[in-house]
């Protein structure tokens, strides 16, 4: 896109406000360590199970290991109250060990409160499903897998939900090539040449 | 495409095996349907009239929306949002933009958000009137939509005259609005709260009392409030089964604690009892539009942020009560110009989850009913 006339439009500009903005960048937000009688808690049960236990932007969040998130889930939901699964998700990180994470949003309708427990995991690895606490997962996790590739155990119906049944890969992936799907696509079901 | 096999993966407890041992149905119903408001397609079990089990068929608008944000920057993605949900275009880019605007930490001036609360407001209203009309018709009252849709375009038209557009609207940007209000607009705005009061009374007079209407609806789909927690069910369907619980009190945004209103409840969680909600919710919305207008401020309706986007790394889940339920975003930086991953809470396609449970036992002309009153968009199912 006009790669010519750009960059005598834009270079005087772009360097001016780059100078500043780097020592503005640390007085940002950083996460800070989320202390609370409930973290203190997990901590002594599960010890080094909880990775992280953090507040950004306000809002909380808990890293816990893959082999004790469903009790960490299961705790806070009973003992805790959060009755309300706002959203199962994942983030695809191909870099990290453990490239994908899945994040599950609670919400407390009795204190008002929010929180996320992350998890990490393999690639190929699956996390134990949590629709025995909460059915509204069922279709989340569905789409989380749909997407990801992500498996949950026991989950009672676990098969894509928005893409076809004979979908090739997972498109929330990184590696996932939309340009390669697409000529693909185009050239098995119309049998044209794709314009991509 | 889907591929349209009938199969299903229904469990089917004890006590719904067939009567008299008649042989058991299973009957297609969509994706091209008048009454499924898009394409949806429900798979119905059934037992002569009665519903045994439904099972949903989605995705057939689904058009890669979290994927498309991955290679967007954060101002382009914008427009992008105002395609989930279309009939509450604002909405969706009012929690899209407070999201953003939460990761840069940075806030939307005061005369930004009461121009922001007045136009989601007005969009709650006509989103309303779109599924008031469409729902009575699907039921079999003609006249409502006629009405509903002549009301909804006096919104469209102060939609068009602010921003250009009257569907997918695009009206805020990142840090506040792009357009200063027109000349004349809240005048406009309060005339139309008093043209549209007497209106919602007429819509009242034709359905409330109307014999057929509380046949239809009343007993209709019902849900307990614990159903609708267990289920994620948000917005108006579960405030008709008597949760109090409304984003923007529990946990409010923009400036909407500046402002007075109710959050109206149902009991009997049946489909009579969210169309009362809804119909109540109107009169709120026009409540705090008066009050909005009435309080509006002068200053700058864009808050200084920087040309290029690049939020801190970080991530954060933002979520506003859409005229559906609770629309979140949750949004993972990476400190790049583009947003490293978007996630979309979308209300509808958590309600829609729902419809099984309520719609057991009933009869089939009761499901149109029932996904009538779930209040879905496809657009925002399957994104």
């Amino acid at each position: 896109m006009a790669d010519e006339t750009k960059p005598s439009g834009t270079t005087p500009e772009s360097q001016a406000p780059a100078k500043p903005t780097p020592p503005a960048k640390p007085a940002g937000p950083v996460p800070v360590a989320w202390d609370s009688e409930l973290v203190g808690r997990f901590r002594r049960l599960y010890g080094s199970g909880i990775r992280e236990a953090s507040t950004y932007l306000g809002q909380n969040y808990l890293v816990a290991d893959a082999s004790i998130v469903y009790d960490v889930l299961s705790m806070l939901r009973d003992e805790e109250e959060f009755d309300y699964c706002v959203d199962v998700t994942a983030v695809h990180y191909p870099q990290r060990e453990l490239p994908f994470e899945v994040i599950y949003i609670l919400y407390s309708f009795a204190h008002n409160q929010r929180m996320r427990v992350k998890t990490q995991i393999a690639d190929g690895g699956g996390v134990p499903s949590v629709v025995p606490l909460w059915p509204t997962a069922n279709w989340l996790e569905r789409e989380v897998y749909d997407m990801f590739g992500i498996r949950f155990e026991g989950h009672p119906d676990l098969k894509r939900i928005l893409l076809p049944d004979g979908w090739k890969g997972h498109p929330l992936r990184k590696d996932y090539g939309i340009i390669q799907q697409d000529k693909e696509w185009v050239q098995i079901n119309l049998g044209i040449e794709s314009g991509q | 495409m889907k591929e349209l096999s009938p199969t299903s993966h229904l469990e089917m407890e004890e006590k719904d095996k067939t009567f008299l041992d008649a042989t058991e149905l299973t009957l297609n119903m969509g994706p091209q349907h008048p009454s499924t408001h898009g394409v949806l397609r429900v798979i119905l079990k059934l037992d002569g009239e009665k519903i045994l089990g439904t099972e949903c068929v989605i995705g057939y608008l689904h058009r890669g929306v979290e994927k498309i944000a991955e290679n967007r920057t954060y101002a382009m993605f914008n427009p992008y949002v105002d395609r989930m949900d279309y009939v509450a275009a604002v909405s969706n880019g009012l929690g899209y933009c407070e999201a953003v605007e939460r990761l840069l930490n940075v806030e939307a001036p005061p005369r930004a958000n009461y121009i922001r609360v007045i136009l989601t407001e007005l969009n709650r209203i006509a989103s309303h009137q779109l599924w008031l009309g469409t729902h009575a018709l699907d039921i079999g009252a003609i006249t409502p939509v006629f009405y509903c849709f002549r009301d909804r375009e006096e919104i469209l038209k102060i939609f068009e005259k602010y921003c250009g557009a009257r569907l997918t609207t695009h009206a805020f940007r990142i840090g506040g609005c792009q357009y200063e209000t027109y000349e004349g607009f809240e005048k406009e705005v309060l005339k139309f709260c008093d043209f549209v009061d007497p209106k919602i009374d007429e819509y009242e007079e034709l359905l409330t009392h109307n014999r057929i209407w509380v046949e239809r609806t009343k007993g209709v789909g019902v849900i307990t409030g614990d159903e609708c927690k267990a289920l994620g069910v948000t917005g108006p369907v579960l405030r008709g089964s008597g949760v109090k619980w409304d984003l923007r009190k529990a946990q409010p945004y923009a400036v909407y604690k500046n402002f007075e209103f109710e959050i109206p409840t149902g009991q009997n969680g049946d489909t009579y009892d969210r169309y009362l909600v809804r119909v109540a919710e109107m009169r709120q919305s026009l409540r705090i539009i008066r009050q909005a207008v009435g309080g509006i401020p002068e200053g700058p309706i864009m808050a200084k942020i920087p040309k290029v986007l690049k939020p801190p790394v970080g991530e954060v889940y933002h979520s506003i009560e859409a005229p559906k339920g609770e629309l979140g975003y949750f949004i993972v930086s990476d400190g790049s110009t583009q947003p490293y991953r978007v996630r979309v809470r979308p209300p509808s396609f958590v309600n829609l989850q729902a419809l099984d449970l309520m719609c057991r036992g009933q009869l089939v002309a009761d499901v149109i009913a029932v996904i009538g009153t779930l209040d879905i968009v496809l657009g925002e199912v399957d994104r």
